[in-house]
């Protein structure tokens, strides 16, 4: 199962945020958080383990899950690659800035010159 | 002068912002940010050639721009302008058109001066999380070397 597709369900988004902070929650803990059915939550949680976005360990009657830390870097890799072609955009259009403006200058010393080169009347 | 990115990934409401201060004031910014004879120059990654094929700056009009491989291979991104606030804000629809339609990520651009200087901020709201991760891979996953020889490149000019 996809991480992308599990996570595009807000319930299940919810879920990873809760797990985020609270690093760890038992299946109890989560269904109460949500007016969805219980039902529905552990199929939200099945889902986020096919997806290996949790784990989940079985403790007497308890099911805890916490968040899969190798998926979060998976998710931070992608997060990674579109900052550095925001990066990479952000620096060629400052370098085409920076040309803009010593034009700029250029002209305005070339006028200025000009100016001082015209003879009095 | 490099300044750094300040980059926010909001997975709840799907977004990703990006900000960053250029020194520049905002007309300028503004002026430069939607010529199209300037946006080859920056738009695209440095190994593919950035083209321009339509860019009808009002609201309603199209924007076109393909991006070509050095093997030939051309993809292209497309969209509709929504609102056109000189020199504050630029709304648009943005689609990257190998994926097909119902994917349409809506780009705001906002320009703020400060000092003298701009603060440029481009938020993406994606309608789907897999959309953000299509985005990343839409010909990009490669670029991660390259730009740090590009990086590398521009501090060297503005040294």
């Amino acid at each position: 199962m996809d991480a992308f597709y599990a996570l595009a369900e807000p319930n299940r988004r919810h879920i990873i945020e809760m797990l985020a902070t609270r690093g760890q929650l038992t299946a109890t803990d989560i269904c109460r958080k949500f007016e969805v059915s219980a039902p529905a939550i552990s199929q939200h949680l099945k889902v986020l383990r096919e997806a290996n976005l949790v784990q989940m360990e079985k403790r007497g009657q308890q099911r805890i899950y916490r968040i899969n830390p190798e998926a979060m870097i998976q998710f931070e890799g992608w997060a990674r690659q579109l900052m550095e072609l925001w990066t990479q955009r952000f620096d060629a259009f400052d370098a085409v800035l920076m040309a803009e403006k010593q034009k700029m200058v250029k002209k305005r010393k070339k006028s200025i010159r000009n100016v001082q080169a015209k003879p009095k009347k | 002068m490099v300044t750094t990115i300040n980059f926010t990934v909001n997975r709840g409401a799907l977004e990703v912002v990006m900000e960053r201060i250029f020194d520049a004031p905002r007309s300028l910014v503004w002026k430069l940010w939607t010529d199209p004879n300037l946006i080859p120059q920056w738009w695209g990654p440095s190994r593919m050639k950035t083209t321009v094929d339509r860019m009808d700056m009002k609201p309603g009009g199209r924007w076109r721009f393909i991006l070509e491989n050095p093997d030939g291979s051309k993809i292209a991104f497309s969209g509709e302008y929504r609102e056109i606030v000189p020199p504050e804000r630029l709304l648009y629809t943005f689609n990257f058109e190998p994926i097909g339609p119902g994917h349409e990520v809506i780009e705001v651009v906002t320009f703020e001066e400060h000092e003298h200087k701009t603060k440029l901020t481009s938020k993406n709201i994606y309608q789907k999380l897999e959309d953000l991760e299509g985005m990343v891979q839409s010909g990009m996953e490669e670029g991660s070397n390259e730009t740090m020889e590009r990086f590398a490149d521009l501090l060297k000019k503005h040294s």
